[in-house]
């Protein structure tokens, strides 16, 4: 698959701050990139050096074949982003405010209604274009925040902490309708997030601390790396379980052993099939890997 | 060009749909009108008489005429530029809320953006002063109407350039805002002291001589005294008819700004239309080189 994003090498400070620090990663067409890090790792630097709105100090950013330093216009056309908070007009109609956005991709007039009535009809808000986009829920301004980045079909969308402050519901249904368009247009989606439960779903992962990547790969290689997976065995006994010499602790109706090796697991099971009448293998999470690889602990709204 | 009348269309929307802007930047011609109606009219219209020599009689039709050619000539020059400033807080008020980061991921040229912003500034401004002429033009009728085509022609002038020197001038200042605090200073500063500083609240002659040479350095009084020239041609017109001697003419003329003077020296009409040409080609020339010079940086 080919790499629709090559950073190499970015560095960026503000004063004495070193923001990105010789920062390098790759993303491929279609796939689904999650950012993740604190406040203040370099995760909102770099986007904004990736959208042309702030100056690199050193190293490359290619953008679909395309270099940011003399192509930035050629990119802004591949690019659509969804900032944190909302950035359209609160006084105007969702219909005026996609138009007015439409118009500088050039899309006018009927092709301009033509793609509002299908991102409508796609992202669910026909009853909502006449409303005034300070009326409606954060979820309905998120519907249409994500309308907005995919005005001009853009090859990637940029998705900066898209669902901090929404409710669960409206969270999952926003990721089912990027996700159905991600597949549907092979969209290429590079994230920004606090909820750990989308990360998981991510093709590649790329944690920043401190403006430098602490680690990468995808979920699973992640997961496997920094955290052990674990056995929550129900219903048995505490001396049964300290014969296995195993690290463990207790939890209500049962013990939570840990172990590090799949092989182990697999032996333990076949070999004390008393121990492991009901039970259940948990994979670490990515909170874990997080911990483990920054030592500190995510928090929402960081 | 058409994402440029895209983005005017959609500045123009913003601030007739915007309640806080559109009242905010109407509350010095509405302090004006106030003043007016309370208190200024009559102090004009005392002035007026008492000023007259000796034994003259005018028509109560004249001094109306006058006293509300002194409204609506003041309440046109404030509003063009008070309004000016109002609307293109438009541009500060997109860099706060964010707007202008979206503009900026877009593919459109910066130099589009920034001019869209003052056409956007110069039609809703026009707007608002077309309508409270056409406003002020029912008053006049109704209280004494000695304009003649020519006069509303050239009214109609002066407002469209002092709506485009209020609007370079707005642009120049308001490019530098980056906060709502300072945008609401600015707007109050201006709203409050535009009034003044132009002759509006009350004739710059009846100012000490030091602060009459300090604002005949700013082009905005110029548009006033053209403005306030115009709009009172017909009743000055109607006093020569009735045989009104000229050197009484001229003396009211200069007590309420009709004629100024620099340094002692009368400016033709030709020079104050120059002045107010000259700046507004200056302002927008300095809002084109501070946008031109500004790179992309971090919004």
């Amino acid at each position: 698959m080919k790499n629709i994003i090559e950073i190499s090498n970015l560095d960026k400070s503000f004063g004495d701050v070193q923001a990105v620090n010789n920062l390098s990663f790759k993303v491929k067409t279609g796939e689904f990139f999650a950012f993740l890090g604190e406040n203040g790792a370099g995760k909102s630097t770099t986007i904004s050096i990736m959208c042309g709105t702030l100056n690199k100090d050193k190293g490359t950013v290619i953008i679909d074949g395309k270099n940011i330093d003399d192509q930035m216009n050629e990119i802004s056309k591949e690019i659509g982003v969804v900032f944190q908070s909302s950035v359209l007009d609160g006084v105007l109609t969702v219909k005026d405010n996609l138009m007015s956005r439409a118009c500088l991709y050039g899309i006018m007039g009927e092709n301009a209604k033509k793609r509002i009535d299908d991102l409508a009809q796609l992202l669910d808000f026909k009853d909502l274009l006449n409303r005034t986009f300070s009326k409606l829920s954060g979820g309905q301004r998120r519907r249409i925040d994500v309308a907005r980045a995919l005005l001009h079909k853009p090859k990637i969308l940029i998705l900066d902490e898209p669902t901090t402050g929404l409710d669960p519901q409206t969270r999952k249904t926003l990721w089912n309708v990027i996700e159905m368009y991600r597949k549907k247009e092979n969209l290429t989606v590079f994230l920004t997030t606090h909820y750990m439960e989308e990360v998981t779903d991510a093709d590649y992962v790329v944690i920043l601390d401190k403006g430098k990547i602490s680690a990468e790969g995808t979920p699973l290689d992640l997961k496997n790396k920094y955290t052990g997976d674990y056995i929550l065995t129900y219903n048995v006994l505490e001396s049964e379980v300290k014969k296995l010499n195993l690290p463990y602790e207790a939890i209500r109706d049962g013990f939570k052993i840990f172990i590090n090796d799949n092989k182990i697991i697999r032996d333990l099971i076949i070999n004390y099939p008393k121990i492991f009448e009901d039970f259940e293998i948990i994979k670490g999470k990515m909170d874990d890997v997080f911990l483990a690889v920054t030592g500190k602990k995510l928090k929402i709204g960081d | 060009m058409s994402q440029f009348f895209c983005l005017t269309k959609r500045n123009i929307k913003m601030f007739f749909k915007d309640k806080g802007m559109f009242f905010t930047s109407l509350i010095t011609p509405i302090i004006l009108l106030i003043l007016y109606i309370t208190f200024l009219g009559k102090v004009f219209n005392d002035s007026f008489v008492s000023n007259l020599p000796e034994g003259v009689e005018v028509s109560q039709k004249i001094i109306s005429g006058m006293v509300s050619g002194e409204l609506f000539s003041s309440l046109l020059a404030v509003s063009c530029v008070t309004v000016a400033f109002c609307s293109n807080l438009l541009m500060v008020q997109d860099k706060v809320n964010g707007a202008k980061k979206d503009f900026y991921i877009s593919p459109i040229k910066k130099s589009k953006l920034a001019v869209s912003y003052y056409a956007g500034s110069f039609i809703t401004t026009l707007i608002v002063s077309i309508t409270a002429m056409l406003a002020c033009f029912i008053y006049v009728g109704i209280t004494g109407w000695f304009l003649s085509f020519a006069d509303v022609l050239l009214i109609l002038l002066d407002i469209i350039l002092l709506t485009l020197f209020g609007t370079a001038l707005s642009s120049v200042v308001n490019v530098f805002l980056s906060t709502n605090g300072q945008a609401s200073a600015v707007g109050t500063v201006v709203s409050a002291g535009y009034g003044f500083i132009c002759g509006a609240y009350m004739p710059i002659s009846s100012f000490g001589i030091g602060l009459q040479r300090f604002l005949s350095f700013l082009p905005g009084t110029y548009g006033t005294c053209l403005i306030r020239s115009h709009a009172l041609s017909g009743v000055f017109n109607e006093l020569k008819n009735q045989n009104f001697p000229s050197d009484v003419i001229e003396k009211i003329k200069d007590s309420i700004d009709c004629n100024f003077y620099f340094f002692g020296n009368k400016v033709s009409h030709l020079a104050m239309y120059g002045i107010l040409i000259g700046s507004i080609v200056l302002f927008i020339g300095i809002y084109i080189l501070i946008n031109y010079l500004r790179k992309r940086k971090q919004i």
